[in-house]
C-alpha cells in the first residue's frame, strides 16, 4: 500500500519519521542499532551486503544503505539518530552527514550554520504556504503588531492572513494615538 | 513537603558534550556557547537543590524502535551513561532518587498519565549535556551534585505528545512532588531544541525569531505555547525542533507564578540553536500587593492598548484581555 498522504508532506526537504515510516523502516533502524557493538561494526565492514541480509530489508532499503544514500534511507523509514550510527561506523562526524544530505561540502554547511543557519523563509512549504505561522510571526506574539507582515507575492494562499496582520498593526497605531489622549482613560472607566 | 523551586530549559546538543569531553571549551567557537552557562553554574551552586527531574529524550541509545514509550520515568538507583558509538561519555554515573521517582509514577498514573516506569536505563547526551552545562564538568570518579530523576519523552517518532499534554503532565508532576512527605527542594529541567533540523535536505534550519517568541512566552503565556500544533514546530523550527514540547513539561511543573532569572541564546552549536532559560517559582503575591503593583506599572495602560488593538481583529481574545485589564484596575 502506498504511503498515506500527510499534512506535513509539503515541508520541503523533510521526511517526517512518523509511525508509518517507523514501521516500514524497522529493519534499517534495527540494523543501525546493531552497529552500536564493535563486533557488528567489524562484521558489517568485512561484508556489507552479506551482513545486512539478516535484517530482511526491502531491496530499495538495502540499496540505500550500500550506496550510503542518506536521504533515501530517511524516505524509506530510517531515522536520523539511527543512520548517524552508520555514519559513525564510516568514521564520519554528524556534520559531515548533514552536509551530504543537504548536498553541500562540509565546509559550506559549517559556514552556513555559522552565518545563522538555513533561513526558514521560503523553506516552509513546497506548496506556497510560506507565510509564517504562529510563533514565527508577530501575529501570534501578544501585543507585537509591528508592520512586519511583509508582502510575499509567492504566498498567494495566505494573502488574506497577511492583510489581517496589517490591519491589526494599523489598529494598534490608532490605539496608541488614543493612549496619549486623556479621553481613553475615561472611556475605559465608563465601561 | 517537597517543592519545585525552579525550572531550567536547555538545549542538549551532542557536540557540546564532545567539546567538553575533548577539552575544547576554550576554543572561540565553543567559548561563545559555554560562556552563556557560567551564570547558570553559579546559580545552580547557590540554589543547591536536593533533587533534579530532567525531562529529555533518548536518541536511539536506551530505546531502539523495538519499544517507543511516550513518557518513561527512571526509577532506578543509578543510570549509567550510554555508549553512543564513541564509548560512554566520561561523566559520573547518574544517581537516581527511586523513592521520589516511584512516588511520582504512582501519583501521575492515578492522575491519568500512563507512564512507563524504567528500573533499568542508560542515559545519553540528551540528559548529561544539560547536566554538564548547568552543574559543570565532572569526571567519572566525581559525583553529580544531586540525585536525578530522568523523564524520557518520545520526540523521535512522530507524533510526540502534544504541547498541551506536556503542560498538563508538568502540572501533574507538580502535584506529585507536593504530595511527597519529605522536605525536598526540586529543580526540573526541560531539554532539547531550540530550532534545528538535522535530517534531510532541509538540515541546518534555524528560526531565531520563533525561538525568541518561544522563550518570551514560556514565562508569559505557556498556555498559548501549549496550543501550537506539531506541524507548526516542524515547519517553523525544523523537524527536530519539535523537541521543544519537552520544555512545556518543565514549565507546567512550575505553577502560575514564575520569574525569569536568566536567559541565554546563541546560534549555532553544530547544527542547532542553543537556548537556555532559568525560571524560579514565586509564591502567589497577596491580593492587595498584586493590585498596587499592577497600578504602578505603566505596562497596565499598555496592556489596555494592546487589548483595544485586538478588539477588531480578534473579538473574543480581546474581550478576555479587556476583562483582565478591568480586573486589574478595579
Amino acid at each position: 500500500m502506498a504511503r498515506r498522504e500527510q499534512a506535513y508532506d509539503d515541508i520541503p526537504g523533510t521526511f517526517v519519521f512518523d509511525a508509518e515510516r517507523a514501521r516500514e523502516g524497522y529493519p534499517i533502524n534495527t540494523f543501525c542499532m546493531s552497529l552500536m557493538k564493535d563486533e557488528n561494526r567489524k562484521a558489517f565492514k568485512a561484508d556489507e551486503a552479506g551482513y545486512i541480509k539478516q535484517f530482511h530489508m526491502t531491496p530499495d532499503q538495502e540499496k540505500a544503505i550500500l550506496t550510503r544514500d542518506y536521504n533515501r534511507m530517511l524516505e524509506l523509514g530510517a531515522n536520523i539518530y539511527f543512520t548517524a550510527k552508520l555514519g559513525a561506523t564510516d568514521g564520519h562526524s554528524f556534520q559531515h552527514l548533514a552536509a551530504v544530505m543537504t548536498g553541500n561540502t562540509q565546509q559550506a554547511y559549517a559556514d552556513m550554520m555559522l552565518a545563522g543557519g538555513r533561513n526558514v523563509d521560503k523553506n516552509r512549504s513546497t506548496t506556497g504556504m510560506n507565510t509564517p505561522v504562529s510563533l514565527s510571526d508577530d501575529v501570534f506574539a501578544a501585543g507585537a503588531a509591528k508592520p512586519k507582515a511583509k508582502a510575499k507575492p509567492a504566498a498567494k494562499a495566505k494573502v488574506a492572513k497577511a492583510g489581517a496582520a496589517k490591519a491589526k498593526s494599523k489598529t494598534k497605531a490608532k490605539a496608541s494615538a488614543k493612549k496619549s489622549s486623556p479621553k481613553s482613560k475615561s472611556s475605559k472607566k465608563r465601561k | 513537603m517537597a517543592k519545585i523551586i525552579a525550572g531550567v530549559g536547555s538545549s542538549h546538543v551532542p557536540a557540546i558534550g564532545a567539546a567538553i569531553d575533548n577539552n575544547r571549551t576554550e576554543e572561540p567557537y565553543w567559548k561563545r556557547v559555554f560562556s552563556g552557562f557560567e551564570k547558570s553554574k553559579e546559580w545552580f551552586t547557590k540554589t543547591k537543590p536536593d533533587v533534579a527531574i530532567i525531562v529529555y529524550n533518548d536518541h536511539a541509545s536506551a530505546f531502539s524502535t523495538d519499544l517507543i514509550p511516550t513518557f518513561a520515568l527512571g526509577a532506578a538507583t543509578e543510570f549509567p551513561p550510554a555508549d553512543e558509538g564513541w564509548g560512554p561519555r566520561p561523566v559520573p554515573v547518574v544517581q537516581g532518587h527511586p523513592q521520589l521517582a516511584s512516588h511520582i509514577a504512582q501519583s501521575v498514573i492515578l492522575d491519568e498519565f500512563d507512564l512507563t516506569v524504567c528500573n533499568k536505563m542508560e542515559v545519553d547526551h540528551g540528559m548529561t549535556v544539560p547536566m554538564n552545562l548547568v552543574m559543570g564538568k565532572k569526571n567519572p570518579d566525581e559525583h553529580w551534585p544531586c540525585p536525578v530523576i530522568p523523564l524520557a519523552v518520545n520526540v523521535v517518532m512522530f507524533p510526540p505528545p502534544t504541547g498541551h499534554r506536556c503542560l498538563m503532565l508538568g502540572k501533574a508532576i507538580r502535584r506529585a512532588v507536593e504530595s511527597y512527605p519529605e522536605d525536598l527542594r526540586v529543580v526540573i529541567f526541560g531539554t532539547g531544541g531550540l530550532s534545528h533540523q538535522i535530517s534531510g535536505p532541509r538540515a541546518g534550519l534555524i528560526n531565531s525569531k520563533w525561538d525568541k517568541n518561544f522563550l518570551d512566552n514560556l514565562t508569559k503565556d505557556p498556555v498559548k505555547l501549549s496550543k501550537i500544533p506539531h506541524i507548526d514546530y516542524m515547519r517553523e523550527a525544523g523537524a527536530e525542533g519539535i523537541e521543544m514540547v519537552m520544555w512545556l513539561i518543565m514549565r507546567g511543573a512550575l505553577g502560575d507564578n514564575v520569574e525569569e532569572v536568566y536567559r541565554f541564546y546563541t546560534v549555532p552549536a553544530s547544527n542547532t540553536a542553543v537556548g537556555h532559560i532559568i525560571m524560579e517559582t514565586r509564591d502567589k503575591p497577596k491580593p492587595s500587593a498584586r493590585k498596587s503593583s499592577a497600578r504602578k506599572k505603566p505596562a497596565a495602560s499598555k496592556r489596555a492598548v494592546v487589548a483595544k488593538s485586538k478588539a477588531k481583529a480578534k473579538p473574543r481574545r480581546a474581550a478576555a484581555a479587556a476583562k483582565k485589564v478591568d480586573r486589574v484596575r478595579s
